[in-house]
């Protein structure tokens, strides 16, 4: 199970701005290794956001987003106290799942 | 990005194959998600090809499309972007690498209530043309930002 991503999710005005750090090896699947090797590719295809139960974002990545990805959107419609949660699956089928509440 | 009608052939026929890969016990039941990750798209290996394979084509530029990050990169493994669309009815954003490996670094729906307003993190193998794609009331646009890189990272 991969660690833990730090949310923090607050209102900026009458939006909600989320920052997202998610802990990824994001590895490109083009790099060697110290023999010669090809390291395979692992990282995260699929992101979504969720607040009350609506998608708020949703992203499709490739292995070009930089290693312990980060992210930051706006959306409207949530309000302190209110529930984001972000989850991802990489392409290993690792998935994990983290909240955050608005502050 | 695609047309709905190639998400609905892509769905079904996506779910024939994995009914039939899953009663073959080839695939377990947690991978199937990753079904709705579009790698043709991510194989690309130019612009106009990552288009194609998004469900666009000859995208418009704009001026109404805004990338920020640094001109001069010093560090290809991490390099921030920012981009926003000022085009009304924005639905999703992708940011294209030209010279990367493979084109599209990573794509963002965007729903009715989320701001059109991407802020992350991409590698950058070298010293590259940068575009934000973006799809808006079923339209493609685009604009592009030279990036200079002074330190490669995608190599070893």
């Amino acid at each position: 199970m991969a660690d833990p991503m730090k949310i923090r999710a607050a209102m900026a005005g009458d939006k909600v701005e989320v920052k997202v750090l998610m802990a990824h090896e994001m590895e490109t699947g083009q790099r060697k290794d110290a023999s010669g090797k090809v390291i395979p590719a692992w990282f995260i295809q699929n992101v979504t956001a969720t607040c009350n139960g609506k998608t708020v974002l949703s992203a499709e990545w490739g292995p070009a987003v930089a290693k312990n990805p980060f992210l930051s959107f706006r959306f409207s419609g949530g309000k302190p106290g209110d529930k984001v949660v972000i989850s991802w699956v990489d392409n290993h089928g690792d998935k994990r799942s983290d909240e955050a509440v608005i502050s | 990005m695609r047309s709905g009608r190639r998400k609905v052939l892509q769905g079904t026929g996506g779910l024939a194959v994995m009914g039939l890969a899953m009663a073959a016990g080839l695939f377990k039941p947690g991978l199937a998600r990753a079904e709705s990750w579009n790698k043709a798209a991510f194989e690309t290996k130019s612009f106009a090809d990552a288009v194609k394979a998004l469900g666009g084509s000859q995208p418009a530029e704009s001026k109404d499309i805004a990338i920020n990050s640094p001109d001069i990169a010093e560090n290809g493994a991490v390099v921030p972007f920012a981009i926003e669309s000022r085009i009304p009815k924005t639905e999703a954003i992708a940011i294209l690498v030209e010279k990367n490996p493979n084109t599209l670094a990573a794509e963002f729906e965007i729903p009715q209530g989320t701001d059109p307003w991407i802020n992350t993190r991409v590698k950058m193998g070298q010293t590259s043309r940068v575009i934000a794609l973006v799809k808006a009331d079923g339209k493609y646009y685009y604009n592009a930002k030279e990036v200079k890189v002074t330190l490669g990272g995608c190599g070893g």
